[in-house]
């Protein structure tokens, strides 16, 4: 028996989301009183999960996989888990672990749950707490067969350090290509920015900017906090700003650190998709606004005078903490 | 093309969420329901498939009958055919092994479905589904183009996009993307005149996996009262962040 947690590596670097789910699996896996084991793939510095509670990584070194495909993704670690005897399969909430932790599930006939942000509440039954009505509520889930799969929210149960020794073991995988028939052909992302789903700051416009024109400050602001930018529905419908950054209940959710809203109102859709961030700030020239209620810090003010100064100010404090 | 879109009947996105029973049961008490945005802008791709290449469309929905005016509505938008699988969904994976029964029967060889519904958020319907069919998938599916048996998708990945090859059979996880807000299709007169004369065919459940239950809610905690900072003040704010929320 063991818990088997799958963690993820972006050009052989782990992401921060892997640090999150092997500090989460050593959690369930001291609760049911065994080991956590990992699985990466094309990982470099496997060992470094050690710092997390990570007795043993199973490292799978395949170029058939230097690019994500869920399926052959999907088949190699359920043939860890199989290997390893797992009863307990914890997976992060990217975009990639979340297409591929249902072909885990359905292939081990395992239940799973999905947006987890804390450690179980109960082992036998397995009960744990997650997310629902995004984000409007949390429901306790009751996983009833002997495979779990756990699907921990970014930023919820943190990275938490409990050193140990970790064994990095080769695994390989048996792949047909019937695993490949799906092909990614292109991939366009942006290189050296954070994004939503793994930024500690988030800064996000909305209408109240006036147009697509006026994003500068929005930019500026970000790269000050090394944040990632993102925008309300109707700026997306719009077309100011790229869907990849609408975020709310049917665009992307957002749990950072610290989230500040820029001339957004906040319509109910828009709290829902960012209130699993702990702080939130909101600037905006309407004190009614509902974003206001939802919000720690506010200012009441006009964006084109407030984030300028903010701007500057920021860098003084930066300049000073460097 | 023969096409299968599921739906899934979800409170409005302006629902406020309460729970009832001690905290066991959502609060259906005055909620608007509609179909699942996610999976609407996969059904206004399908009807894009009708138009210009001829497919069929049928849409299914696991639910009581309370559900059909949902599955109305889909057919007044144009879909051809409905089927109600006439049970609780109690979770993903449930809905999933209804579904792909639907699938075996039906012939299909497109499946739409959403990347996840609004209300349960599971998330895991299409990619369940396309295991127990073993069938292609792509979820996050922001782009799909269909040319005989080969398809080009786009996903939404974090920090960008993927272009993926494949081909039918296929199952598709939708979201905004794959057809635009504007492009969604408010039913008319006509379509919903039209709706009542079209087929709802209603199956029984087959025995499936019951894999998770949901034992009870809550909601969030409530929130203190915002701190208001003065608009000639952005220092404080700074501090605040720093000395306070500690988050720079």
């Amino acid at each position: 028996m063991s818990v088997l947690v799958y963690t993820e590596s972006e050009n052989g670097k782990f992401k921060k989301n892997a640090l999150e789910v092997a500090s989460y699996a050593t959690e369930v896996a001291k609760l049911l009183g065994t080991n956590a084991v990992a699985i990466s793939i094309n990982a470099t510095e496997n060992e470094t999960l050690g710092t997390y509670g990570i007795s043993k990584v199973l490292n799978v070194s395949n170029d058939k996989l230097s690019v994500f495909n869920a399926k052959g993704y999907a088949n190699t670690i359920t043939q860890a888990a199989k290997a390893e005897n797992a009863q307990v399969i914890i997976t992060s909430s990217s975009t990639d672990a979340k297409y591929l932790a249902p072909l885990v599930s359905a292939s081990l006939k395992a239940g799973y749950a999905p947006n987890v942000v804390a450690a179980p509440e109960s082992t036998s039954p397995f009960t744990v707490k997650r997310t629902v009505f995004s984000n409007k509520g949390f429901a306790l889930t009751q996983i009833n067969t002997d495979i779990k799969v756990v699907g921990v929210s970014n930023n919820s149960f943190g990275i938490i350090e409990n050193a140990t020794t970790a064994a990095v073991e080769n695994f390989d995988a048996s792949l047909e290509d019937s695993n490949f028939s799906t092909k990614s052909i292109e991939v366009d992302k942006i290189i050296g920015k954070a994004t939503i789903a793994d930024a500690d700051i988030v800064v996000s416009g909305g209408r109240g900017l006036k147009g697509p024109e006026n994003w500068g400050m929005i930019e500026e602001l970000a790269d000050v906090l090394g944040a990632a930018t993102a925008c309300s529905k109707p700026v997306s419908d719009l077309g100011w700003r790229p869907h990849g950054e609408h975020v709310g209940q049917t665009g992307k959710p957002v749990a950072s650190n610290l989230y500040i809203a820029i001339g957004i109102s906040g319509a109910i859709q828009h709290l829902a998709g960012v209130s699993a961030s702990k702080t939130k700030v909101v600037i905006n020239t309407d004190p009614e606004a509902p974003f206001f209620k939802a919000a720690d810090y506010g200012i009441v003010g006009d964006a084109f005078e407030v984030v300028p100064q903010l701007i500057e100010k920021l860098k003084e404090f930066k300049a000073q903490n460097a | 093309m023969k096409i299968l879109v599921c739906i899934s009947n979800v409170p409005d996105t302006t629902s406020k969420i309460n729970f009832i029973d001690g905290d066991t049961k959502f609060d259906t008490n005055g909620v608007q329901f509609v179909i699942n945005p996610n999976d609407e802008f996969g059904l206004t791709r399908a009807m894009w498939f009708k138009e210009k290449q001829g497919a069929t469309v049928h849409v299914v929905s696991v639910g009581g009958p309370t559900i059909e005016p949902t599955i109305r509505k889909s057919l007044a938008i144009g879909a051809d055919e409905a089927i109600r699988i006439n049970a609780e969904p109690t979770d993903g994976f449930f809905v999933a092994q209804q579904l792909a029964e639907v699938v075996k029967n039906g012939d299909y060889n497109l499946i739409i479905a959403g990347r996840e519904s609004i209300d349960y958020n599971g998330g895991m319907v299409p990619g369940i589904l396309a295991s127990l069919l073993d069938m292609n998938f792509v979820n996050t599916c922001i782009s799909l183009e269909i040319d005989g048996e080969n398809a080009t998708a786009q996903r939404e990945i974090d920090g960008g996009k993927e272009t993926l090859t494949t081909s039918l059979p296929l199952v598709i996880g939708g979201q905004k993307g794959l057809v635009q807000e504007s492009d969604l299709k408010i039913p008319n007169m006509r379509g919903i005149m039209m709706a009542r004369q079209k087929k709802l065919t209603v199956v029984e459940p087959v025995d499936a996996l019951n894999t998770t239950q949901d034992t009870k809610f809550e909601k969030p905690a409530a929130k203190g009262a915002v701190k208001l900072i003065d608009a000639s003040n952005v220092d404080e704010l700074i501090s605040l962040l720093h000395n306070e929320a500690k988050v720079i």
